[in-house]
């Protein structure tokens, strides 16, 4: 009888997590994770097909039963759902032409939590994370270090810092080390 | 650190997110073929270079990740403006002048010492 192989998860960092002084670093569980692309004509049809409104406007995101849809760029978007759905099939079946792929397993998010979050972010990012500049809600593509990363704030203390597996070791140590330092 | 306005994300982002791309407005003939050895050179190799104003290309790579067109002082390092790519080359005239002497240090060198014609305050000057 033919053996089954059977494949396991095995998420990088899984249940990380590290206190520093006021902040809290979490290494969150994995999700389906969507790149979009698309051209203002199919947006209405994605959006429906989604159930959440594609964001037009620079630096921000929306969000509904557990889907989270961040601006990155003017044709651009980043599908996070961390309710079991599968956004990829979800807008098989919009006709307007658009680029659906699925990156669940490219990225490792982080939560950084607590008084200190920014300040522990902007160690490596340069962007302004003041609540004026960078509210809650607010999603940007940006730095941390040396390397890329999808920035997202999901409370006035709490942030979630999306980077790429291979780049996640780097992320959660350069991350520890800035939290220690508050 | 620099800030340079994105005029995609249409905000002024940190520096460590852009990269530069070259000069800008270098057309690309539609019969590259046929160019001429010497139009060819000029396109491919040829470039300003200017000491003042020079007209760039930029991507936003870490952010919206968009080529655009900044306009950019090469002595004082300042950007006197950004617009979108595929918008025509700017008339600088007008801010140029307003950002003092070295944007006009690309002129020749026996105008060197001619002010421009619009006013310039000089209180506050250090
Ligand atoms: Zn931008």
């Amino acid at each position: 009888m033919a053996k089954l192989a059977t494949a396991t998860r095995n998420p990088a960092l899984s249940g990380h997590s590290v206190g520093g002084h006021g902040v809290l670093l979490k290494v969150l569980a994995p999700a389906s994770r969507m790149s979009l692309r698309a051209r203002p004509a199919a947006v209405a049809a994605l959006s429906k097909a989604l159930g959440v409104s594609l964001p037009d406007k620079a630096k921000t995101s929306a969000a509904k039963g557990g889907r989270t849809v961040l601006w990155l760029g003017p044709d651009e978007w980043l599908v996070i759902d961390e309710a079991g759905g599968d956004p990829v099939a979800d807008c098989a079946s919009v006709k307007g032409l658009h680029s659906a792929v699925d990156v669940s397993h490219r990225n490792v998010a982080i939560a950084v939590t607590g008084p200190n979050a920014a300040a522990t972010i902007n160690a490596g990012c340069p962007q302004d994370l003041s609540l004026d500049a960078f509210p809650v809600g607010a999603a940007s593509r940006t730095v941390l270090g040396k390397v890329e990363m999808v920035l997202l704030r999901t409370g006035e203390e709490a942030f979630r810092v999306e980077c790429w597996r291979s780049f996640s070791d780097y992320v959660y140590g350069f991350l520890s080390e800035a939290a220690r330092d508050g | 650190m620099l800030l340079i306005h994105c005029p995609y994300c249409d905000e002024e982002r940190p520096e460590l997110e852009f990269r530069n791309a070259g000069e800008a407005h270098i057309a690309r003939s539609n019969n590259i073929a046929a160019e001429s050895d010497e139009d060819f050179e000029k396109f491919f190799f040829i470039r300003s270079n200017p000491k003042g104003v020079i007209f760039e290309r930029w991507r936003h790579i870490h952010g919206c990740a968009r080529f655009f067109n900044a306009a950019r002082d090469t002595i004082t390092d300042r950007f006197l403006l950004t617009y979108k790519a595929g918008e025509p080359k700017p008339d600088l005239t007008k801010l140029a002048a307003d950002a003092g002497p070295a944007a006009w240090a690309n002129r020749p060198p026996d105008q060197l010492n001619e002010k421009p014609k619009a006013k310039r305050p000089t209180k506050g000057e250090a």
